[in-house]
């Protein structure tokens, strides 16, 4: 193959216009150019830098909630003041990505357009309600995450269309989220299964709202459903003994070196029950550190 | 295609022309020929590689070298020299956190991103800071004390 073509966009229209011509974008390369090296997919013929865009790296209140830029960095997500109180879950999946440098050069744009269903802040993003805002030359589109991931590292995204950012809808009262996951090395490793969850409370401390959604047990990140039956009950054993048995029921993974299927779908019910756990607590104000896999001591030990 | 840029390396400026496709390890070694920064799994997995880009922690055997153009890139060499070693250097000579040596530079330097952000880590944050970097000697806990001590001296 002949060596690509490489062009530093200076303008989110240079890039659309690039796109529109055929160039593939590369945001921090950490899945684009480590995916290359390994052989999963040649680099693309003609690649466009994304990377300068400063207007895309921004974390910024709009009128229906918050929009986190296409090229804002793990570092950044873990340590956001917005992101940490109001969408939890994010920087508790953020903390757990590679290593320093991973979290540094990888972005949640090329997280969430890589599309694997391994991805550490895909379900956060589900509970949390996000879509993403798309753009092209020919105008732009939100679309729900559900609708975006179509398959293993395949999105419905047309090649034009540049992932600007995701948009987050303003958090409930009385709400919190959290993610785990289950993980053999605390560092350079990818989540063997994880889980999501959003909460909100009633007044009197029971269940308003509850959503749960799934890593790498399913072709693409996976929303529970039929949880509607717990809204009014208390957050209590019996609740998040159903939280698990539901998880691990909707649950289709694979078996690989790494786990089995039967293991997967096990531990990613233990995962949803404690995300619940976790998300609730936080919704009654409990101030519980960023990642809860460390601060409640999940997945792999020191 | 080959591309034109300029590479910032520790304060110099080197106008090169590279394939797009090479990573910034291989033009560091080979182009500008500083060879502090190891080879070692060349698949982002062991942090030998470890350069700093605009000050942050970078894997370079896994980062495209034309991203870098424009950028002020930091490596084992731009830290200290053999006379006038920088403290992390120095500490990790005198507690013993070099053995074979060959982690040593990207050890190094994701320790100088730690304490460039965050001058007094704790232990538990220090192991996090080194958590993309592999040694097979030396145990790590000589490395950590190195760090530690380094942290102090530097503040
Ligand atoms: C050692 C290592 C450890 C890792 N650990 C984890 C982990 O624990 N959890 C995890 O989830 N991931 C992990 N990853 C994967 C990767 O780092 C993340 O997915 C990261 O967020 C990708 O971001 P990027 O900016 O580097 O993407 P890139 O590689 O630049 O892009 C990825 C894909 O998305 C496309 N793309 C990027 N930005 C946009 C945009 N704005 N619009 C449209 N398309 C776009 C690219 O064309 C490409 O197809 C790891 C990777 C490595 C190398
Ligand atoms: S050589 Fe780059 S991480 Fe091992
Ligand atoms: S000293 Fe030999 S690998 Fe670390």
């Amino acid at each position: 193959m002949s060596d690509p073509t490489f062009t530093i966009a200076t303008s989110v229209d240079d890039a659309l216009a690039a796109l529109a011509n055929g160039a593939r974008p590369i945001a921090g390369g950490s899945d684009l150019f480590v995916g290359a090296r390994q052989g999963k997919a040649p680099l693309p013929e003609s690649i466009i830098a994304i990377d300068r865009l400063a207007e895309l790296a921004t974390i910024e209140a709009t009128s229906a909630g918050t929009r986190i830029g296409a090229m804002v960095n793990h570092a950044t997500l873990m340590t956001d003041p917005t992101v940490v109180a109001d969408f939890t879950a994010i920087a508790d999946a953020a903390a757990l990505v590679g290593s320093p440098a991973t979290r540094n050069v990888g972005t949640i744009g090329g997280n969430v357009m890589n599309g694997s269903p391994a991805m550490d802040t895909g379900a956060p993003l589900v509970v949390l309600g996000a879509t993403a805002h798309l753009q092209s030359q020919n105008g732009s589109r939100n679309v729900t995450l559900d609708e975006l991931w179509i398959g293993p590292s395949r999105t419905s995204a047309a090649p034009d269309e540049l992932c600007i950012g995701l948009d987050i809808p303003a958090r409930p009262e009385r709400s919190g989220s959290a993610y785990v996951r289950l993980e053999y090395r605390r560092a350079m490793e990818i989540a063997v299964v994880g889980a999501a969850a959003h909460v909100a409370l009633d007044d009197s401390g029971n269940l308003a709202e509850v959503s749960v959604a799934l890593t790498a047990v399913a072709p693409t990140i996976l929303a529970v459903d039929g949880l509607d039956s717990l809204v009014g009950q208390s957050v209590d054993d019996s609740t998040l003994a159903s939280v698990a048995e539901r998880a691990s029921e909707v649950a289709t993974p694979i078996s690989d070196l790494r786990a089995s299927d039967a293991y997967r779908r096990h531990t990613v019910g233990v995962m949803a029950r404690r995300a619940v756990d976790a998300a609730a607590r936080r919704a009654q104000g409990e101030q519980i550190a960023v990642p809860v896999n460390r601060a409640l001591g999940i997945g792999a030990s020191a | 295609m080959t591309h034109e840029m300029n590479l910032a390396v520790n304060g110099t400026t080197y106008p090169l022309t590279v394939d797009v496709s090479r990573n910034l390890l291989s033009v560091l070694r080979e182009e500008v020929g500083l060879t502090g920064t190891k080879q070692g799994c060349d698949d982002c997995e062991c942090g030998a590689c470890m350069v700093l880009v605009d000050g942050q922690p970078v894997n370079s055997c896994s980062y495209l070298a034309v991203q870098a153009g424009g950028r002020e890139v930091t490596t084992i060499e731009g830290l200290g020299t053999a006379d006038d070693m920088h403290p992390i250097q120095a500490k990790m000579l005198e507690a013993g956190g070099v053995q074979c040596g060959f982690c040593t530079p990207g050890m190094i330097m994701s320790a100088q991103a730690l304490l460039s952000d965050n001058p007094n880590p704790s232990g538990e944050e220090i192991r996090i800071g080194l958590s993309g970097n592999l040694c097979r000697c030396t145990g790590y806990q000589k490395i950590l004390q190195a760090i530690t001590e380094a942290a102090v001296e530097i503040r």
